[in-house]
């Protein structure tokens, strides 16, 4: 389509302001989180690193990012392993309810959170609390498995999709039994394809706040929630400000390497 | 090592007990847990809550339904959340589109997957801060303020505008990339054909651009509409008094579960709806 040089500029000029609506927010967090003014006023008085320090010996804002790590570690782990199960299931086999399946995988995530949340809470306290178990870390880890499954699933099963079942017959054919062929053919084949769904499940499960709420046990506060619970206290405002600052920046981590790992992943987004 | 080999042997026989051993977990986490506790959410909703005690009856009745339809603050509230996740997705195809046009056709090829994964990246940023980055441009005094201010107006300040913004925002990378990928895939001798019959741009535009496109609108729509209708916490953070759905559902849930499930069912029925119309544009086969 020959389009008039007016109506390039016109649109060049229209992408230029879309992607400044994408990034002036994420650069306003790091320079709110320099400013000595408690309040967001624009433009900020000065700048100063003091509420980086302070930050940095908050107890609340770190033993919350270590609570994220640890649901976020356990998280992935679990679905590591149930989202390659799903994976080679549905790719490489046929059977009843297969399309039933990738459904089913993909709809803790389709639903709203708080649907998920509420539905988890309250299964939580009628099978677990009869039996001792409050909710705690252990059902956040619960909570998160179920919708990080289909982010390792996707990944596995676009690798898995592109390369066919060939190799493992002919290493069946060269004498390798099914182990031997599991661990020298195909496993390295998705190595890469496991370690980027790893990675995004770990940062989804980093993010997520609604089915957090939810499944999180009193004295149970990822990083999330306690953004959300110190948001509208003046006193913790800086260091809100610098937590948020950091995660701006560690953002850019999983899209990396993400993009260095695989190509099918390169162009993942969070569904 | 001779049981491992008589293991593989008898795995490397069998393909439908590989299956099952594959099948078995994810079934148990998935099927079990999962749609279990999905089941028992919405079965509770046809509950009721005694009044006094606050504790479940369970007692099947579409009294909850009822109410859901007869409470006028209910139905206003639903009104209002269906609202605005259109009003967001409205937003999000006409600033994604010119956007995705320029990524996917005006910029050098070379740039393009640059520019894709700029559009991406900030979907990895924490949802969380994204929406607080918001409540600091649209507080008093922020950034919203100060542009506005030269031109003699004040920023939205917290509300249902703030709310449709933020989500906006949120969720317009959702709309983006569908688009840009179906003007990238867009082939060009089309283009020339109808400019070689004489279609000037608008035409061509109107006439194939936005057919070929449309599909896709529809489906980054179902990621803006549903993400949109379901959230409740930039609602909390940006919308000052106002409530939608998920604010409805949260509130009911410590003191009336059967209410709560009942509400919640709301969005997850529209979604489906949703998508069953989307389903009929032939735009899913495209996610």
């Amino acid at each position: 389509m020959q389009l008039s040089r007016p109506a390039r500029i016109a649109l060049r000029v229209a992408a230029g302001l879309g992607f400044a609506v994408i990034y002036v927010p994420l650069l306003l967090v790091l320079v709110n989180s320099l400013s000595p003014d408690r309040s967001a006023s624009w433009p900020p008085p000065g700048l100063t690193t003091r509420w980086w320090s302070t930050a940095w010996h908050s107890s609340g804002a770190r033993e919350a990012l270590w609570t994220s790590v640890k649901a976020g570690l356990g998280a992935t782990a679990i679905a590591l392993v149930l989202g390659t199960l799903v994976a080679f299931a549905v790719a490489r086999y046929r059977f009843f309810g297969r399309d039933a399946l990738s459904f089913v995988v993909v709809l803790p995530i389709a639903l709203p959170g708080i649907v998920t949340g509420i539905a988890l809470n309250s299964a939580f306290s009628t099978v677990l609390e009869p039996l001792g178990v409050g909710l705690g870390l252990f059902t956040v880890v619960v909570g998160h498995a179920t919708f990080c499954v289909v982010i390792v699933f996707n990944n596995v099963v676009a690798r898995l999709r592109r390369t066919s079942g060939t190799y493992e017959e002919a290493a069946a054919d060269l004498g390798a039994d099914t182990f031997r062929a599991f661990v020298d053919v195909t496993f390295p084949l998705v190595r890469s394809a496991l370690l980027a769904g790893g990675l995004l499940a770990f940062a989804l499960s980093f993010d997520e706040i609604v089915v957090t709420t939810f499944t999180a046990g009193p004295g149970v506060q990822t990083l999330p929630l306690w953004i959300f619970d110190n948001m509208t206290r003046p006193q913790q405002a800086p260091v809100v400000n610098v937590v948020a600052a950091v995660l701006v920046l560690l953002s850019v981590v999983p899209i990396y390497v993400a993009q260095r790992l695989s190509a099918d992943t390169a162009t993942a987004t969070r569904v | 090592m001779a049981l491992l080999t008589r293991t593989a042997g008898a795995l490397h026989r069998r393909p439908r007990l590989r299956l099952a051993l594959l099948l078995t977990a994810p079934l148990l986490w998935l099927a079990v847990l999962y749609l279990g506790s999905l089941a028992v959410l919405f079965v509770s909703a046809f509950w009721t809550t005694d009044s006094f005690t606050s504790e479940v009856v369970k007692v099947w009745s579409t009294d909850n339904f009822h109410e859901l339809f007869t409470t006028p603050v209910f139905r206003q509230v639903i009104l209002r959340s269906v609202g605005v996740a259109l009003a967001v997705t409205a937003l999000c195809a006409v600033i994604a589109f010119p956007v995705a046009f320029y990524t996917a056709r005006i910029a050098k090829p070379s740039r393009r997957p640059l520019l894709v994964v700029a559009i991406l990246t900030p979907l990895w940023a924490s949802y969380l801060v994204k929406v607080y980055a918001w409540r600091l441009i649209l507080s008093e005094g922020g950034l919203a303020d100060w542009l506005l201010k030269p031109l003699g107006l004040s920023g939205p300040g917290f509300g249902l505008p703030a709310t449709v913004l933020t989500l906006t925002y949120l969720w317009l990378p959702y709309m983006i990339l569908p688009i840009h990928t179906a003007l990238e895939q867009l082939p060009d001798n089309l283009l020339d054909a109808s400019a070689d019959l004489g279609a000037r741009a608008g035409r061509t535009f109107r006439s194939v651009v936005l057919p070929m496109v449309l599909p896709s609108v529809t489906a980054g729509s179902v990621f803006t509409f549903s993400l949109s209708l379901g959230d409740y916490i930039t609602v909390q953070i940006v919308g000052g008094k106002s409530q939608l759905i998920g604010n409805l559902v949260y509130a009911n849930i410590e003191l009336n579960l059967p209410m709560a499930a009942a509400l919640a069912t709301v969005p997850v029925v529209v979604i489906v709806l949703y998508l069953l119309a989307m389903r009929r544009t032939g735009a899913l086969s495209s996610l």
